[in-house]
């Protein structure tokens, strides 16, 4: 057991060689985005493809699918022809900047709820009934009904000093998506360990939070990151949503609107804050990946998980 | 088993390390964050005299509203003893629904619109009719055969919905068409589907929606596609229009709160002196919502203030005075048309508060004496010539 449990840690270790393969398998991979683009757009029908009156694939015009080079030419040009105006690929990586840190700031809310919930889902069975038909009902209500709401509350909210900003709102919301994901796989981790081990515990009389600490947590970690990840993708979904519903100023939300509104006369230019919204995705979900890196040693139940 | 309890415990030691190490970073991360937010509080407590104002717009940064972030960039707010905060929407914050429930001061908003939200409980008025004639265009192919609302029967016709279709089906009931016979498609932020043939006329306001038609490459010449590739159908001329952007106040606070009613004149007296720069000095204008985060480039801003200003000036009665006969109409279009799905915008009257001129003849009144064009007799649009994409 000791054994099997062993080997993959080892084989984490990679040598340069892996990485390298690595790299270039993902660069490979964006290529063939960039060449599957441009050969349906150079092959397909120029009013795309029809079945019945309903389009299953775009136009090929250039208003509708901007040429790759255009796209990256157009990201290297000034946002506005004005002299004083930025690449427009800086505008949309400070505005990713901030999406992000929005993004963070709500994962961050949202792992601690999501946390804090699963180990009351875990103490208590009643809780757990009770509680987790709720989880999972507070994620069928729409965002775009919610946001303007919180909004609502938040501007009103004044406690002493604190006065409520616009972006916190924007964060809430991030963490109301992101908080899911991390308490249905915390509480599915945290109840992982084998009947046989918690008994072990109790027998040596190791109390609840001991037994939380030393056992359960570290056994969850397998659930745990995957869950991690996927709030990590939810919360950045739930910023850029939330921005463009609650109007916030400066993020990556904010932009998408702002250019699609300019795409008949300058098409290249909508595709650039999506490009943004696609990075910020990858080092969302690379920033938890790193975290993983961290755990490696909780990791090894993964194989048998 | 033992031997594993012994592998784990080993694990656990540097765990801890790497957990705390973590945690650090966490932390840091966190307090930065908490750093930077923190700069926003302290600026209001700075000036301790001036009374704070919020205007929520309904849309964003850009402009269409130029009189407003002209006063604040030219001080006029400041000298009018406000300190005014300029809040944008720009997805699902309602003005109105903002300013029913207190969370700002002031709204701009169309009138219809807030027509529904007043018989919805809202309790608001308007106190400005800042545009004094709808923007509201159909565009069209010149060679499509559709130059009048008349001819919509059979077509596709775009819209943005949420309340922007109104004037659509006030016009075509106007002119005795069967709204049914009409297509109803909505429309996106730009005219692309308007430009692939998806709809057959676009909703296009004159000062943005029908500029980026004329910022377009006509891909057959090669050139931009010109105004003589369109036809635009007018809606102040198709018996429909309606009353769009004015300035809405509290009207509980307008009865009863002595201050605010001060406020509302001081407030009114610094946006008619903004709209009056705006008309002035467009140039300015667009420069100032550019730099307050219009996003647009410079040509099409200049479009987009210039065209504003037409719908604002001239003003015979003055700016921001309504005119009873254009709200009668308004009201008595919102009670009659009703849209695909067979609704009303309103079922009854508004209340006689929904709208009052008192502040703004008296804002107007104050100004009187100063050297201010307030009719606007002397104003004279500018051409604005457009480069492709707005730029």
């Amino acid at each position: 057991m000791t054994t099997d449990g062993l080997a993959p840690a080892l084989r984490r270790r990679r040598s340069p060689g892996v990485w390298l393969r690595r790299s270039l398998l993902g660069v490979g991979g964006v290529l063939l985005v960039a060449l599957l683009w441009e050969g349906y757009k150079l092959l397909g029908p120029e009013e795309g493809v029809l079945v019945g009156d309903a389009r299953v694939l775009p136009r090929t015009t250039d208003l509708a699918m901007p040429h790759v080079w255009e796209m990256l030419a157009r990201l290297a040009s000034g946002t506005t022809r004005a002299p004083s105006a930025d690449p427009l690929w800086f505008t949309v990586g400070e505005a990713a900047l901030v999406t992000f840190g929005i993004a963070a700031a709500g994962w961050l809310v949202g792992v601690a709820v999501g946390m804090a919930l699963a180990l009351v889902m875990l103490r208590w069975r009643l809780a757990q009934a009770s509680l987790l038909p709720w989880v999972v009902l507070s994620q069928t209500v729409p965002l775009i009904a919610f946001a303007p709401l919180v909004r609502s509350w938040g501007a009103r909210l004044e406690l002493g000093a604190f006065e409520w900003q616009d972006w916190m709102s924007v964060a809430l919301i991030a963490s109301y998506l992101a908080f899911f994901p991390v308490a249905v796989g915390a509480l599915r981790g945290l109840e992982s360990p084998d009947t046989l081990h918690a008994e072990l515990f109790r027998s040596y009389g190791v109390g609840w939070w001991r037994t939380v600490l030393r056992l359960r947590l570290p056994a969850s970690v397998p659930y745990l990151l995957p869950a991690l990840r996927l709030a990590a993708a939810n919360a950045v979904v739930g910023a850029v949503v939330a921005e463009v519903s609650t109007g916030l100023q400066g993020g990556i939300g904010r932009l998408l609107v702002q250019f699609a509104g300019q795409a008949s006369g300058d098409p290249a230019k909508a595709w650039g804050p999506i490009f943004g919204a696609v990075v910020l995705g990858l080092v969302a979900a690379g920033s938890v990946a790193l975290l993983g890196g961290t755990l490696r040693n909780y990791r090894r139940g993964e194989v048998s998980a | 088993m033992i031997h594993l309890t012994i592998l784990r415990r080993g694990t656990m030691k540097h765990s801890r390390r790497r957990l705390t190490t973590l945690a650090a970073v966490g932390l840091t991360a966190a307090l930065s964050l908490t750093a930077c937010a923190g700069g926003g509080t302290d600026s209001a407590e700075a000036e301790g005299d001036l009374t704070p104002v919020k205007l929520q717009l309904q849309w964003l940064p850009q402009g269409q509203f130029a009189g407003y972030y002209t006063a604040l960039e030219q001080g006029y707010f400041e000298e009018e003893g406000l300190e005014v905060e300029i809040i944008p929407s720009g997805g699902d914050i309602v003005p109105q629904d903002a300013l029913a429930n207190g969370e700002v001061d002031y709204a701009i908003a169309w009138v219809p619109k807030v027509l529904g939200s007043i018989e919805a409980g809202a309790n608001i008025t308007n106190v400005a009719q800042i545009f004094q004639r709808s923007g509201t265009l159909q565009v069209a192919w010149a060679d499509s055969g559709i130059e009048s609302v008349a001819d919509f029967p059979g077509k596709r016709i775009g819209s943005w919905g949420f309340g922007n279709e109104w004037e659509i089906f006030a016009s075509m009931a106007a002119q005795g068409v069967d709204a049914s016979t009409v297509e109803i498609i909505t429309q996106d932020f730009n005219m692309n589907a308007f430009l692939q043939g998806d709809i057959d006329a676009a909703q296009a306001m004159t000062y943005n929606e029908y500029a980026q038609l004329l910022e377009t490459v006509n891909p057959d010449t090669g050139e931009l596609y010109q105004p003589s590739d369109f036809t635009v159908i007018d809606y102040n001329e198709e018996g429909g229009s309606m009353l769009q952007d004015a300035v809405w106040a509290d009207t509980e606070r307008l009865e009863s709160d002595e201050e605010y009613q001060e406020t509302t004149v001081a407030f009114l007296k610094a946006v008619v002196k903004g709209w009056i720069h705006a008309a002035e000095d467009p140039e300015a204008a667009a420069d100032t919502t550019i730099a307050e985060g219009s996003g647009w480039g410079y040509s099409h801003e200049l479009w987009m203030v210039n065209e504003t200003n037409k719908l604002i000036w001239p003003s015979e009665n003055g700016i921001g005075v309504i005119d009873e006969a254009a709200w009668d109409q308004t009201v008595s279009l919102a009670l009659e048309t009703v849209n695909e799905t067979g609704a009303a915008i309103i079922t009854e009257e508004p209340p006689a508060s929904a709208w009052t001129n008192e502040w703004i003849q008296q804002a107007l009144d104050e100004l009187e004496g100063e050297d201010l064009d307030l009719t606007g007799e002397g104003f004279e649009p500018i051409e604005v010539e457009l480069t492709e994409g707005g730029q």
